[in-house]
């Protein structure tokens, strides 16, 4: 026994050894061309995005950072398992790379799938200061294709990330050009009478919030591997090719309704991790989570790639196509989504509209659990309270019946449906292929109140900034379930650093795991966390400028692998796909 | 004055414990992860007026600000400039400092140094300023002068979007004063009011939105009496462009 074990040990050191790889990057100064604009940001090597860094599963890598600006940087290695003094985040990891300085990253690669790298310092990732990470699995993948793609998506703004803030403190609507106007109060009026149009608007008057407050930064554009619509980034293909495309949302702000009209896609890996195979005709990728899709091509004929952002502010287009330059048709974009009261859980009471206080522990459906999808009625409580009194607000789509994701309220403005009207990819429909972790139950749960203030733009975790917030502290060895309670307007995406995130889809075993979970308005979803990683920890909201504003935490992991507190040591904390 | 001091020492220790927690732990993330300060310039008003009675103004009402979510500093100015006298009928410094006191609204605090043609005034400011319910901004606030004289002013302002671009601004001013101070003009009671209605444009961002629009003052009772006195108008209109600019 004894031998085996010092044998798979040495085996373990020698293919280490074989197989380890150094990398460059410097961080620099760079010029981004959006098609629109031209912008001095930062990039990688030279570029925005910088390089796609391809790394093996087992392998351990160096990664030789130099710091050529004339301020600090840092890269954060999105979704990566690793030593936490890895992590790259200044204040939690490290403290950061000086101007001038190399800092050398060394950890062992212990997972495979898509992932991304970007800066953690200040407004340097919305400035361009990100790129794309493809990791090979060490066996076979549970699915073919011919080639790959990554498809980086960015909403790349004429405003440097500093800017934007200090105007969105200055006026939380300052970027907001998607805002009701007279004509639109008098195309409503003509639809639903005029009193019915103004009781709406004095409704949402009264509680000072917006319809239309889905992005709070308009007026990028939208690229994808760093071309803008009209560069039109294009991949090739051969008639009859499987094409893998690695999907990166490495916006600042900006979640995509990604389709390609004329293809269904085969979703295989969420955030990393292979899913079982779901086919959609369109999905929505949250900020900063990844998706691979898998299409197969048939016809000798270009496709257009077509992410419009969830607000209809702005869209990426790129190509596949058997030819350079061949193109497809570009859709228009369709109309703007708008909130409803539906939206709006936890701002019910404000501004007096007082229809009883609002319980938020009666949004927890229990049912979820039980994996019951039909019991997770995240918007019910808000029926009573909005009988007769919403008269336009919930159906602003109108006629047919109204769409249903267990993942939005019910009723809410901002569920997707498919422009073909086909499949669109639910949370719901998220199956992890082989369960990383065994499945148990938590030791406990710890909820996590998504809260803010939109019009002085300040978010907060339990309504308390991070300025002001004392850490998280989890025991190594627990598996701890977080409640997310969105009691804002805006959606979220939660990213927990180090660690998995066990997205609770009712699947129990089959849970999905992520590194990104979005929260939707007025939602409460829950997710799970093995606590297989000691140290120090960020954990935050991935908009950038709501991270800057205080949605944001430290996490502390107290104990060891010797030390276990809690029960339940896992296998599997390498983590990774296995 | 003097009575204000202390009220104002009081409000700036108040201040002053209330942001004190935000200093105490000393986790490095809090500085590299979190944007803290901030400032800005704008002037909500940079215009030319031209009077019914062929009176020509330029007038500004400045604003810069620097501080946290948690406490600002705020300079505002307003000025106007009467082209005929070659001199600032108004010219006011205002210092406060400004806190939040609920999800809308923010107290402020401070003094305010009126320096124009004729007699110079002191205050003391204690004002409220946010955003009421339906969307009107509202500022109001309570002036006590070292001579002694307190008066109330009162803003209201409601931005109508024609589209996204194209606003029309409808703005309410009022002055009352708590007791007469003859040498600056002041009555006891309503002093003024001004009503004004501007169309904008944004042609940069938010950072330059020309405009132009139409403002109507007028002087009431004791004020009024105060003005005709000096052989001044008790009710004007004005044509008015300009610009709103903010940085």
């Amino acid at each position: 026994m004894k031998k085996t074990i010092l044998i798979a040990m040495l085996a373990g050191f020698a293919s280490l050894a074989a197989n380890a790889g150094e990398y460059d990057i410097s961080v620099d100064r760079v010029q981004i061309d959006t098609g629109d604009f031209v912008k001095e940001g930062i990039g990688y090597n030279g570029a925005s995005p910088g390089p796609i860094l391809r790394f093996k599963e087992g392998e351990e890598v160096t990664i030789n950072v130099t710091n050529n600006l004339d301020e600090m940087t840092s890269i954060h290695w999105h979704g990566l398992i690793l030593p936490y003094q890895q992590d790259g985040v200044p204040g939690i990891s490290f403290p950061g790379i000086k101007p001038g300085e190399t800092f050398t990253y060394n950890f062992p690669i212990v997972q495979a799938g898509t992932y991304w790298f970007h800066s953690h310092s200040g407004f340097q990732e919305p400035n361009g200061a990100y790129g794309a990470i493809v990791i090979e699995p060490e066996g076979r993948e549970p699915f073919r294709y011919d080639r790959e793609y990554v498809v980086q998506l960015t909403d790349k703004h004429p405003h440097s990330g500093d800017r934007i803030m200090r105007n969105l403190k200055m006026s939380a609507d300052y970027y907001n050009r998607q805002q009701q106007t007279v004509g639109d109060f008098i195309e409503e009026s003509g639809d639903k009478g005029f009193m019915a149009t103004l009781m709406d608007r004095m409704m949402w008057g009264d509680m000072r919030m917006m319809k239309a407050d889905i992005e709070d930064v308009q007026g990028f554009t939208a690229l994808i591997n760093g071309k803008g619509p009209e560069q039109n980034w294009t991949g090739l293909f051969e008639k009859g090719d499987r094409v893998r495309l690695r999907f990166i949302n490495s916006s600042a702000m900006t979640y995509f309704d990604v389709r390609i009209p004329g293809l269904e896609m085969t979703v295989v890996q969420a955030d990393g991790n292979n899913v079982q195979p779901v086919n959609v005709d369109e999905f929505r990728i949250g900020v900063a989570e990844t998706y691979d899709v898998i299409v197969r091509i048939r016809d000798e004929q270009a496709y257009t790639i077509f992410a419009e952002s969830m607000g209809r502010s702005g869209f990426a287009r790129g190509t596949l196509a058997p030819a350079e330059g061949m193109v497809a048709d570009v859709p228009e974009m369709r109309d703007a989504p708008l909130l409803t009261m539906a939206d709006m859980a936890g701002h019910r009471d404000h501004g007096g509209m007082d229809h009883g206080s609002m319980d938020h522990g009666s949004m927890d459906h229990g049912s979820m659990d039980q994996g019951d999808m039909a019991g997770m009625d995240h918007g019910d409580m808000n029926r009573d309270d909005m009988a007769g009194m919403d008269h336009s607000g919930m159906n602003h789509g109108g006629d047919s019946a109204l769409p249903e994701d267990p993942f939005y309220a019910k009723g809410s403005g901002l569920i997707p449906t498919a422009s073909n009207g086909g499949k669109f990819l639910s949370y719901a429909d998220l199956k992890a292929q082989k369960p990383l972790y065994e499945d148990r139950e938590p030791t406990r749960e710890i909820e996590m109140r998504l809260t803010g203030n939109m019009e002085r733009y300040e978010w907060s975790i339990n309504g308390v900034k991070y300025e002001d917030a004392d850490p998280v502290v989890l025991q190594y060895g627990e598996r701890v379930r977080f409640k997310f309670v969105n009691e804002t307007m805006m959606t979220h995406p939660m990213h927990l650093h180090g660690m998995w995130s066990i997205l609770d889809v009712g699947a129990d075993k089959w849970n999905p795991i992520k590194h990104v979970i979005s929260v939707a308005p007025a939602t409460t979803v829950y997710m799970e966390t093995e606590v297989d990683a000691p140290g120090e920890w960020a954990f935050h909201c991935h908009l950038s400028y709501h991270a800057a504003s205080g949605m944001f935490r430290k996490i502390v992991v107290e104990g060891d692998p010797d030390s276990t507190v809690a029960d339940g040591k896992q296998g599997g904390q390498q983590g990774g796909e296995s | 004055m003097k009575r204000l001091m202390p009220a104002l020492c009081g409000l700036s220790l108040a201040m002053a414990t209330l942001t004190g927690p935000a200093f105490a732990q000393e986790d490095a993330a809090k500085k590299t992860q979190t944007a803290k300060t901030f400032w800005g310039v704008s002037a909500e008003k940079l215009e030319y007026r031209y009077s019914d009675a062929d009176e020509e103004l330029a007038v500004i009402e400045g604003d810069a600000f620097y501080g946290t979510d948690e406490l600002k500093f705020r300079w505002l100015f307003e000025g106007e400039w009467e082209e005929a006298h070659n001199a600032w009928e108004t010219l006011e410094n205002q210092f406060v400092a400004q806190v939040p006191v609920d999800d809308f609204w923010d107290a402020k605090a401070g003094i305010r140094v009126d320096t124009p043609e004729g007699k110079d005034r002191v205050y003391g400011v204690l004002g409220l300023t946010g955003l009421a319910p339906y969307w009107f901004e509202i500022d109001t606030n309570l002036y006590v002068s070292d001579e002694g004289d307190a008066s109330v002013d009162f803003e209201a302002e409601y931005e109508l979007l024609i589209t996204n671009f194209w606003i029309v601004s409808a703005t309410f001013e009022s002055l009352v004063a708590f007791s007469e101070d003859r040498e600056i003009g002041v009555g006891k009671g309503l002093n003024s009011t001004e009503v004004g209605l501007r169309l904008s444009y944004d042609l940069f961002d938010r950072a330059f939105s020309p405009y132009i629009g139409a403002a109507h003052e007028r002087t009431f009772s004791d004020t009024a009496d105060l003005a005709r006195d000096s052989g001044g108008s008790t009710e004007d209109w004005f044509a008015v462009v300009g610009a709103r600019v903010m940085f």
